[in-house]
């Protein structure tokens, strides 16, 4: 059992929970993640890990309630415990793999959509502390689902707001905002996009266009997370890589984006049973319980 | 009634289990047993127990129930096997201990594998379970993997007196026994679930949800945590696919996925939140024992089945039992026969399978006639699922972040078949992870084997 020992709510429906579990908060990495099952019927959900502390031994997950499983786990409180939660799961990101002097002479930029900004807070903090300070942007669909804005200031150089309605800082998508700060003469050696897979999408067309080395954080249907069932194999370079095990970061230019997009629809069409005891009428319980952290 | 023809065990109707997930097989009751065991011989020197990989005592234990001590009985078999009530289930009793029966000769051969579940089921409703007898002899022991050969190395460890945790990467024990062989055929509440509590009832500790390699290293737990020695039990989960176009689309699992999803996960029960794509009309393509129990969950979820195997029917390498029960359930046999690629949808979901039909051709390494493809029998079978379960080798993330770990070309650790040491000192194996996809009783033999290397090895 793995207590919760914080939650907080960070915009409508998007939560963030510290939970107590010595080895994932141990030995995680930036852009590894953990598995959830909040109790005996439960999905086991991926979700990113946003952060931890070795000494207290917690890990700080952030999810979205948008399905079944995560709209059950949004009403735990506090003091109560998750059955199972298993980590850190996943390749650490390729950013741990270089040295902070390599590190420090890069220009890098985040980008991060909707709830994807909580897995880019701990590889911007991550840098930080190897001396390397990189720019964000944040984007969202309105001022309301902006989230982690003061905690990622702290960490980076230069926080980009972005909203679709203009209802905070740039009046556009990340896309458009990208476009904006390189016409603006800001130049850059690397980006990372964390978000939905349309954004990333989009993102690394355009990225591709300007010739920036792109990586995204891929968060397909899941089960067990170590390579044992294959729900999670994506088309990258034209070969089937298994997200869990190779990923979940990729190199953002050599996903097949499409066949993701399709593939994350799997479940919709079924009749989500356990959603329907729920009364949710709008989507299916899937693939928006994995991606969770994404939307 | 002349002996020469088995007591016919019960079993659910085929029409009516083909909707249900209840057991298949009812097993014996003790006067059916007692009338079975009579048919065995006592021979002098008894070929079944040769047949058997573990070499239990086959013709002792039946002598007991003959007699009517089942307890007696029990405690015979429970000498060489800690998961009786699962062996006596699955098996593949028709080309091991039962194939030597000398009754096989002129009639049916002893029915072995159903007397040891007989016992063993008296047994767990009898409430009768091993005792913690030894007192500890001080040395700790990591089990990486509580399938059956991690179960039974820590079963056989912990009645030498070491201290014993098995490090599991899923929410729940058993390995393959819990995600991978169906309810019907395996009941997990009351058999697995049983026999893991036998295990832990001899003081081992089991900690679910830690995949070593991730929340902690091989190294790691012999330096910082403490442990004497290490032995590998994490079995061969890798899902194989064929490689043909269309295999990433939606309606195309493995039948790890598959399988996981209905039994892990018990996606064919309401109450539970994970779903499953029943399908309705499926292919599995391959043919062994996991294809059988995909093909039957499938349809027991309600769909029309077809397995697709491309060599015949005597080459199918499931159990002989399962293959029965398969086509009175109504699953149907698209035999020598090969898919060359998967069509699929606008939208991105599968429509149908070409295929191709094949003949077999000369003998291969492994003795098996190989199929081959005739020119220009390419055709369709129109689908809306495909199960793909074509074999599974061992998982990587412990060899690979281990060092001084040696695997061979199939990715199968290097372990010594005599003590089960691995190229690492203290690092011992067993089971699938060594020998790539086997049986259950293999694994539990090799767990048998490795628990006495460690033991060896740790002077105790
Ligand atoms: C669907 C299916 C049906 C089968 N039917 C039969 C049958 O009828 N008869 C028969 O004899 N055999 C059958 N088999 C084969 C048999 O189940 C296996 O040979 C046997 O279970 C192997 O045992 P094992 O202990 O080596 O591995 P497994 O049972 O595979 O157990 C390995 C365990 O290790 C865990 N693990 C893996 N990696 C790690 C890690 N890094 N850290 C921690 N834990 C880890 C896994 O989660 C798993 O629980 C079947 C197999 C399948 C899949
Ligand atoms: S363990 Fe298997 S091979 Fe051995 S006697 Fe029992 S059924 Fe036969
Ligand atoms: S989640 Fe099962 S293989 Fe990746």
């Amino acid at each position: 059992m793995f207590q919760i020992t914080k939650k907080r709510v960070l915009a409508n429906q998007i939560y963030l929970m510290d939970v107590k579990a010595g080895r994932v908060a141990r030995s995680g990495q930036p852009g590894q993640f953990v598995i959830v099952k909040m109790d005996e019927r439960g999905e086991r959900i991926p979700l990113t890990i946003c952060d931890y502390d070795r000494e207290q031994e917690t890990v700080t997950i952030v999810f979205q309630a948008v399905g079944a499983s995560t709209r059950r786990m949004a009403e735990l409180e506090e003091g109560e415990y998750f059955q199972d939660f298993v980590g850190p799961l996943g390749q650490p990101s390729e950013l741990t793999k270089e040295s902070s002097e390599a590190l420090q002479k890069k220009k890098l930029l985040f980008i991060a959509g909707g709830v994807g900004t909580a897995p880019v807070y701990p590889q911007v903090k991550w840098l930080r502390e190897q001396g390397c300070r990189a720019d964000c942007i944040i984007g969202a669909r309105n001022e309301a689902l902006i989230i982690l804005e003061e905690e990622m200031k702290q960490q980076a150089a230069h926080v980009y707001v972005a909203t679709d309605d203009g209802s905070r800082g740039f009046h556009g998508n990340v896309t458009e905002c990208l476009k904006d700060l390189m016409a603006k003469g800001n130049e850059y050696d690397q980006i990372v996009a964390i978000g939905p897979l349309i954004m990333m999408k989009f993102v690394c067309l355009l990225t591709k266009e300007l010739g920036i080395p792109t990586i995204v954080s891929m968060n397909p249907i899941m089960i067990d997370g170590t390579g044992m069932c294959g729900a999670c194999r994506l088309t990258v370079g034209g070969e089937t890589r298994f997200a869990c095990v190779d990923g979940p970061e990729f190199d953002g230019h050599l996903v097949d984006f499409d066949e993701a997009m399709k593939r994350q629809t799997m479940y919709r069409t079924e009749e989500g049973r356990a959603l329907l005891q729920l009364q949710d009428q709008q989507s299916g319980k899937e693939h928006h319980e994995s991606c969770g952290c994404h939307q | 009634m002349n002996g020469m023809t088995r007591i016919p065990v019960r079993e659910q109707e085929p029409r009516v289990r083909a909707t249900n997930f209840e057991e298949v097989c009812l097993g014996y009751n003790q006067e059916e047993a007692m009338a079975e065991a009579d048919r065995c011989l006592n021979c002098k020197n008894p070929k079944c127990v040769e047949g058997c990989p573990v070499n239990i005592d086959i013709p002792a234990f039946i002598t007991e129930i003959k007699q009517g001590d089942i307890k007696a009985a029990y405690d015979k078999i429970s000498e060489y096997s800690a998961l009786p009530a699962i062996c006596g289930r699955v098996c593949p009793q028709e080309s091991q201990c039962e194939a030597r029966c000398v009754r096989g000769i002129k009639g049916d051969a002893v029915s072995i594998g159903k007397l040891e579940r007989f016992a063993a089921d008296w047994a767990r409703e009898q409430d009768v379970r091993p005792e913690k007898t030894a007192k500890s002899n001080g040395k700790r022991v990591a089990v990486i993997g509580s399938g059956p050969a991690g179960l039974t190395c820590a079963g056989e460890l912990a009645k030498a007196g070491c201290e014993v945790t098995i490090f599991e990467a899923l929410h729940e024990a058993g390995g393959v026994l819990s995600y991978g062989i169906p309810e019907f055929r395996l009941p997990k509440k009351t058999v697995v679930r049983s026999e893991i509590e036998n295990v832990m009832a001899l003081g081992v500790k089991i900690e679910t949800n830690c995949v070593v390699g991730r929340s902690v290293t091989v190294e790691e737990l012999l330096e910082k945590e403490g442990f004497d020695a290490v032995f590998i039990g994490s079995g061969a989960g890798l899902p194989r696919f064929m490689g043909i176009p269309g295999e990433n689309a939606n309606g195309v699992f493995s039948a790890n996925e598959y399988l996981t999803r209905s039994n892990l996960m018990k996606a064919f029960d309401e109450a539970y939140d994970t779903p499953i794509h029943a399908g309705t009309k499926v292919a599995v393509v391959g043919g062994g024992n996991v294809a059988m129990d995909a093909a039957r969950t499938a349809l027991r979820l309600g769909a029309e089945v077809h397995i697709v195997y491309r060599r015949s029917e005597a080459e199918l390498p499931a159990r002989a039992e399962e293959v029965h029960h398969a086509k009175e359930e109504g699953i149907l046999f698209d035999l020598l026969t090969n898919p060359t690629k998967i069509l699929v949808d606008e939208n991105g979901w599968v429509k149908g399978m070409e295929c191709i039909r094949m003949e077999l051709g000369e003998p291969d390494a492994s003795g098996r006639r190989s199929p081959v493809e005739i020119p220009g029998s390419e055709f369709v079978m129109e689908l809306d699922t495909v199960i793909m379960s074509l074999g599974t080798s061992p998982n990587p993330l412990i060899s690979s972040t281990t060092e001084g770990l040696e695997t061979n070309r199939r990715r199968c650790l290097v372990a010594k078949e005599e003590t089960g040491a691995t190229t690492k000192p203290g690092v011992f194996a067993g089971g699938d992870a060594v020998t790539g996809a086997a049986t259950v009783i293999l694994a539990m033999g090799a767990g048998k084997t490795a628990a006495k290397g460690i033991l060896e090895y740790l002077g105790v």
